[in-house]
């Protein structure tokens, strides 16, 4: 059964409660909001099996620090969606903003559209699949996790990069200090082809290639001064 | 023999000793220094402040009889759950990693036997200090390294540092020698290599994006829990009043005599305002939205004894945070090692180069055998200890002006030794009813 919460007649606080108390109780209930109206910070802090539909578009952090919930946006997302995830699922049907996904540790971030500036920004472990493009300064300070794109990125894509797995079908304008296109190898392949079928995406691995970073920046060397 | 009188050596104030030997090393290494700490200059402080105590016009109340309270509360705005301390003195944020377990366990047992608060850092929440801080502020930085919502609801309270007074507008570096498999296991990064703090939050821009995020903490926390921001000495009026509508329950202000763990000495000397000079600006923005003692101020950056905490409480803060001076309370800088300062080529009292994590004193380190130098439980009580005096040097100031709670003390208290303490307090050049500044002259 799905209980349906309409935000016309329920606030954000209400709301919230409602999703995060059913989460908290471990009940895998399936939960409905309709008439969204772009509100922000909705579906956050939910820290259990629950699935979540909001039918609508969001405004900012919406499904933020998700831990183990799955929330579908049938609409699109405002800035900051997932962000700091911990795990579970959240897809986006249309386009998200700037920083989805920022700082994320685990779980899946699927964005059946594009997403804008700053995707991944200094992810921490999360997956996240863009099935359109990404603006720029996308994965800046990317520490851990894989991003996917299908589309084209941006500018300065994986500025200043750690160890995030960066994964790209279309075009790239151009790549940020320190990162670099690497060697597609059969465990990148694997992940990959992981990814996509997660995300349900119509690619295929080896039409991606694969960025990461140099390495050069990881300790301070005055010869690299050039490259800030 | 040539006896025509000779002019002294004459050194240059402008080139002097040290000034050259920073050029020497500038011109041999080819980087800028890096240090820990906060400004060394000497810049307008509490210092330059004078209480008037009481005469005919002000009666005392008995020193060791009558009550003076110290009791604060923070986080009356919006919070369901404001954090109550005993005491008007928090410790300061200083991060796992840059500062060792056992330092952080120390602070926090230190700030529960006292009845206050401590603080995270950059790196996350540890369990020694969760365990050990009865009362623990959890810091929300722009890394974000270790942050999880779990931690996020068993803080006390949440502080949004959006800048600190050691370096307003710039982020931080830990570098690799003190990145241990715990350390970067915190912060999701390899062991060894730098660690990078960013100087933004990742996900939000400006006061209006702020109040939002705000918003979004609140609903995760469900309203429980006081949301400060940390802003450090750069446009007070201005960050303050912003902060306000931003939605903060508290203000944390930070003057450029606040530590840090390792920035550019040129950063740390020539960015920001003394924490003298933030007060008076901070507090008019409150006054002028409606909102001093409404929303706390905490105001930080060099405060060291029971007179710099009565001063900055009677400029209009709530309450005051220490972090250099705890660090001394629980023996950073002590002369018992002197020899090996030395050997590091500094002195105790000097010693700054934090960053290198070969501190003798076991604080600012993750050597093993380094920081078993420091018994958390011991440093504790000196910390503790350093409280309790604080605060009771402030309550005997306040009951030499007549107060019967340190927030009692207002301006009028007050008077400066120098003009510009004088301008920056607001308070008249000693014996003088003037300030530069002042309306009407």
């Amino acid at each position: 059964m799905t209980t349906t919460l309409d935000m016309t007649a329920t606030d954000l606080r209400a709301v919230n409660t409602t999703l995060q108390a059913a989460a908290r109780a471990q009940a895998n209930e399936d939960y409905e909001i309709i008439n969204p109206r772009g509100a922000h910070a909705m579906a956050c802090g939910l820290d259990g099996p629950l699935t979540v539909t909001i039918k609508g578009s969001t405004g900012y952090y919406c499904a933020g620090m998700n831990k183990e919930a799955t929330v579908t946006v049938e609409g699109s997302a405002g800035p900051g969606v997932a962000e700091n995830m911990m795990s579970g699922i959240v897809t986006i049907e249309g386009d998200a903003s700037q920083y989805a996904g920022a700082t994320g540790h685990g779980g899946l971030l699927n964005i059946k559209g594009n997403a804008s500036s700053r995707c991944g920004i200094s992810m921490k472990g999360i997956d996240i699949v863009v099935h359109g493009n990404i603006g720029h300064m996308s994965a800046f300070m990317a520490q851990k996790g894989n991003l996917v794109v299908l589309g084209d990125a941006g500018d300065a894509l994986g500025d200043s990069l750690y160890e995030a797995r960066l994964f790209v079908r279309g075009s790239v304008k151009s790549l940020g200090a320190d990162c670099i296109e690497k060697e597609m190898r059969p465990e990148h392949l694997e992940i990959l082809a992981k990814l996509l079928e997660q995300a349900g995406a119509d690619a295929k691995p080896e039409e991606f290639k694969r960025y990461g970073s140099a390495r050069k920046l990881y300790n301070f060397n005055i010869d690299h001064a050039d490259e800030y | 023999m040539d006896k025509t009188p000779q002019t002294e050596p004459r050194q240059s104030w402008t080139f002097s000793n040290s000034i050259n030997s920073e050029i020497r090393r500038a011109a041999d290494t080819g980087i800028y220094d890096i240090r820990g700490g906060g400004a060394k200059r000497r810049v307008p402080h509490f210092d330059d402040l004078l209480f008037l105590g009481a005469s005919m016009s002000r009666y005392p109340l008995e020193g060791y009889r009558e009550k003076c309270e110290t009791a604060v509360t923070l986080g009356t705005r919006f919070a369901k759950k404001p954090i109550e301390l005993k005491i008007p003195i928090t410790i300061a944020g200083m991060s796992f990693g840059s500062l060792s377990a056992n330092a952080k366990e120390a602070l926090g047992r230190g700030a529960t036997m006292a009845g206050t608060s401590t603080t995270t850092g950059d790196g996350g929440m540890t369990e020694e200090e969760r365990g050990h801080s009865e009362k623990l502020v959890y810091q929300y930085l722009p890394s974000r390294y270790g942050m999880n919502p779990d931690d996020l609801r068993r803080a006390d309270a949440i502080e949004v540092v959006v800048g600190q007074g050691a370096k307003p507008g710039g982020g931080g570096m830990l570098l690799g020698q003190k990145i241990t498999e715990r350390v970067a296991g915190m912060r999701d990064l390899p062991v060894g290599i730098d660690q990078r703090s960013a100087c933004r939050h990742p996900d939000w821009t400006g006061p209006d994006d702020l109040e939002i995020k705000i918003l979004e903490l609140r609903e995760i926390t469900n309203w429980e829990k006081p949301i400060y921001i940390k802003v450090g000495g750069a446009r007070p009026y201005y960050d303050t009043a912003l902060a306000v509508k931003a939605g903060a329950d508290v203000v944390v202000l930070d003057g450029m005599q606040g530590g840090t763990a390792a920035t550019q000495d040129v950063f740390i000397e020539h960015v920001g305002q003394p924490t003298l000079a933030c007060i008076r600006p901070a507090v008019q923005a409150l006054q002028d939205l409606g909102m001093h003692r409404e929303v706390q101020l905490v105001v930080s950056g060099g405060i060291r004894s029971g007179a710099d905490v009565a001063k900055a409480l009677a400029l209009g803060a709530d309450a005051v945070s220490i972090g250099s001076a705890a660090l001394i309370a629980i023996g950073d800088n002590d002369p018992k090692w002197e020899a090996e300062y030395q050997a590091l080529g500094s002195t105790a009292g000097a010693y700054d180069d934090w960053h290198e994590g070969r501190d003798p004193a076991g604080i600012t380190t993750q050597d093993p055998e380094l920081m078993k130098r420091l018994d958390p439980m011991a440093a504790g009580r000196k910390l503790r200890n350093y409280l309790n005096v604080m605060t009771l040097e402030c309550q005997t100031i306040a009951r030499a002006c007549g107060h019967n709670h340190v927030h009692n003390l207002e301006p009028e208290d007050l008077c400066a030794l120098t003009m510009e303490a004088a301008a920056m307090a607001q308070v008249p050049l000693a014996g003088t009813n003037w300030y530069p500044g002042k309306p009407g002259f």
